[in-house]
C-alpha cells in the first residue's frame, strides 16, 4: 500500500463517510443527523468520482444532497420532531431491536462483499471503454436498452406516488373549506377563504414556540 | 517559461491550475466590492438619487467603509440559537459559488476544471446552496427566521427543476454536458437565440435560485423583518450579504456560458489576443449582473402563493414542452 493522491482522497472520504454516517445515529436532534447524513452522501459522490464515474456522483450530489435531504429537513423543521421520539415502544426493547436489526443487516452486508454476485452481471463495461465513450453515455445506453423495463417500472411508481400526493392535498384542502366556510365571519368567507394555502403557512408559526422549548431542554 | 517546461507533464498541469484558481477566486473576491458599489449606485440613479459619492471618487470605496462598519458591529447571537449551525449557516453559502466556478470556462483554455460532466457540477452545487438559508432560518430559532427557511426550500427546489431542464435543452442541442463542449458549439450562433424558451426560463429560474427581486421571498423585509437572517449581525450578516452577490456572480458566469457564447467574441481593437475570451467573458457576466440590479429596482415582489403556482404550473410545463420539442428536432437532425 502506497500513499498515492488516490489513496489519501480515498481516506479521507471514506473517513468522513463512516463518520457522517454514525453520526446521523449518534445525534440526539434530527436536523443535525439530517446534515451528517448530507456529509455522508457528499463523501459517497467523492468515491465514485475515485471509480471514474463522474456522472454517478454528480447526480448522487443533486438527487440525495440537493433534492432528497432539503425536503427531509424540510419536513422536519415543519414537523417539530423532537429528539426523543416515543413510538410506543420501551427503551429497553428499542435498544435490543435496534441491535438485532443492526447485527443482522450488518451480516447481509459482510455476505455481499464476500459472493462474487454482489457484483452484478458486468456486462462489457471496462474502466478502457468508459474512458474511451464517457461515462454518462454508457450509463443512457444501458439505461435505455437493456434496463429499459425496471426503468419504466421505476417512472410508473413515482408517478403514482405524485397521483397520490395530490389526491392527499385535494382531500386535505376540502376538508378545510367545508371547515373554514360556517366559523369564519362573513367579511373573510368569500368564495377565495377556502382556496388560500392558509395551512402550510400557519403551521411553522405554533411549531416555534415549542422548537425554543426543545432547545432549552437540550441545554440541562 | 523553460523552467516549467522542463517539469513533468502533471507538475505543469497543476501549477497552470493552481495559478487559474488563486486568479479566478481573486479576481470574484476582488470584484466583489465593485459590484456592491454598482448595485447602490444603479438604485441611486433608476430612482432619480446620485447614489453614495463622498467616500472616494465617485463613491468607489463606499464598500470599504461598509465592511469597516459591520466588523465593528456587535456579533449577537441569540441565546436559544443552535450555535453551531448558527455560525455554520453563513459560510456555508459562500462554498456553492466558489465551486461553481470551477467548471466556468473564462477563457479559451482558461478554465479550473475541464470535466466531462461539467454543468452537472453546477446543478448539483446550486441546489446545496439552499442548506445556507435552511439553516440559517432554523437555527436562528425565530419565527421570522423560520418562515424564511422554510419559503426557501420550497421555492428553490421548485425553480431548480425548471432550471434543470433549461439546461438540459441545451446539453441536448451541444450533444455534451461539458461546459468548454457547450461554450464551442455556439461560436456561430449563440444558444440564447437557438433556444429562447430555455434561455428565458433560465433567466426567470435564476433570479427565484439567487432570491434576488422579484422572487426575494425568503427575506421579504415587509413581511417577514428580513427572513433568514433576521438575527444574523456584524461579519456573519456581512457574509450573507457576500454569498448573495458571489452566487449572482456564478449563476451569470453560468448564463454566459449556456446561452450567451461564454468567451467566444469578434475581435477587438486594443486588446491583446490572449485575453480577448477573457474580456469578453468578463464583459458579458457585466451585462448580466447589470441586469440583476435592474430588475430588482424595477419589478415588484410577488405573492407566494402566486410564485409557488407560477413555478409549478407555468415554469415547469414550458420547460418540459421545450425539452421534448428539442429532443425531436434532434432526433429529426440526426437521422435526416
Amino acid at each position: 500500500m502506497t500513499l498515492t493522491v488516490p489513496m489519501v482522497f480515498f481516506v479521507v472520504m471514506a473517513v468522513s463517510g463512516v463518520i457522517g454516517a454514525l453520526q446521523v445515529v449518534l445525534q440526539k436532534n434530527p436536523v443535525v443527523s439530517a446534515l451528517w447524513l448530507v456529509l455522508s452522501f457528499i463523501s459517497l459522490a467523492g468515491m465514485y468520482v475515485l471509480l471514474s464515474a463522474p456522472f454517478l456522483a454528480a447526480v448522487q450530489v443533486v438527487v440525495y444532497a440537493g433534492a432528497i435531504m432539503v425536503l427531509f429537513t424540510f419536513v422536519i423543521m415543519l414537523l417539530n420532531l423532537r429528539h426523543d421520539i416515543d413510538d410506543g415502544l420501551h427503551h429497553v426493547a428499542r435498544r435490543v431491536l435496534g441491535w438485532a436489526f443492526g447485527l443482522a443487516l450488518a451480516a447481509v452486508f459482510y455476505q455481499m462483499v464476500r459472493k462474487p454476485w454482489a457484483l452484478g452481471p458486468g456486462g462489457t463495461t471496462t474502466l478502457e471503454s468508459l474512458q474511451k465513450t464517457g461515462h454518462a453515455e454508457a450509463i443512457g445506453l444501458s439505461l435505455y436498452t437493456d434496463y429499459l423495463f425496471p426503468f419504466e417500472a421505476t417512472g410508473l411508481i413515482l408517478l403514482v406516488g405524485i397521483i397520490g400526493a395530490v389526491v392527499l392535498a385535494k382531500r386535505r384542502s376540502d376538508l378545510v373549506a367545508s371547515r373554514a366556510m360556517p366559523a369564519a365571519p362573513r367579511a373573510t368567507a368569500g368564495p377565495t377563504a377556502g382556496a388560500r394555502p392558509a395551512p402550510v403557512v400557519g403551521e411553522p408559526m405554533k411549531t416555534t414556540a415549542v422548537s425554543a422549548e426543545s432547545h432549552r431542554e437540550e441545554k440541562q | 517559461m523553460n523552467f516549467l517546461e522542463t517539469l513533468p507533464p502533471l507538475a505543469q498541469h497543476w501549477i497552470w491550475t493552481s495559478i487559474t484558481m488563486l486568479a479566478i477566486v481573486g479576481s470574484m473576491l476582488g470584484l466583489l466590492p465593485i459590484v456592491i458599489w454598482a448595485e447602490r449606485k444603479v438604485a441611486a440613479h433608476i430612482q432619480f438619487r446620485p447614489g453614495p459619492n463622498r467616500v472616494g471618487p465617485f463613491g468607489l470605496v463606499q464598500p470599504a467603509a461598509d465592511v469597516l462598519k459591520l466588523f465593528f458591529k456587535e456579533d449577537i447571537v441569540p441565546a436559544e440559537a443552535h450555535k453551531v449551525l448558527y455560525v455554520m449557516a453563513p459560510l456555508i453559502s459562500l462554498i456553492p459559488a466558489f465551486v461553481i466556478f470551477s467548471v466556468v470556462p473564462v477563457g479559451p483554455n482558461v478554465i479550473i476544471a475541464d470535466l466531462n460532466v461539467g454543468i452537472l457540477i453546477f446543478l448539483a452545487m446550486s441546489s446545496l446552496a439552499v442548506y445556507s438559508i435552511v439553516l440559517a432560518g432554523w437555527a436562528s430559532n425565530n419565527k421570522f427566521s423560520l418562515m424564511g427557511g422554510l419559503r426557501s426550500s420550497a421555492q428553490m427546489i421548485s425553480y431548480e427543476l425548471a432550471m434543470g431542464l433549461a439546461v438540459v435543452s441545451v446539453v441536448l442541442t451541444t450533444g455534451s454536458l461539458s461546459t468548454v463542449r457547450i461554450v464551442e458549439g455556439q461560436q456561430g450562433l449563440w444558444y440564447a437565440v437557438l433556444q429562447p424558451v430555455a434561455f428565458l426560463v433560465f433567466v426567470i429560474a435564476m433570479f427565484a435560485e439567487t432570491n434576488r427581486t422579484p422572487f426575494d421571498l425568503p427575506e421579504a423585509e415587509a413581511e417577514l423583518v428580513a427572513g433568514y437572517h433576521t438575527e444574523y449581525s456584524s461579519m456573519k450578516f456581512a457574509i450573507f450579504f457576500m454569498g448573495e452577490y458571489m452566487n449572482m456572480m456564478a449563476i451569470s458566469a453560468i448564463a454566459t456560458t449556456l446561452f450567451l457564447g461564454g468567451w467566444g467574441g469578434p475581435v477587438l481593437p486594443f486588446v491583446p489576443p490572449i485575453l480577448m475570451g477573457i474580456v469578453w467573458f468578463v464583459a458579458k457576466v457585466a451585462a448580466v449582473m447589470f441586469f440583476f440590479l435592474w430588475v430588482r429596482w424595477t419589478f415588484p415582489r410577488l405573492r407566494y402563493d402566486m410564485l409557488m403556482g407560477f413555478g409549478w404550473k407555468f415554469l415547469l410545463p414550458l420547460a418540459l414542452a421545450n425539452v421534448m420539442v428539442t429532443a425531436l428536432v434532434r432526433y429529426w437532425w440526426l437521422h435526416r
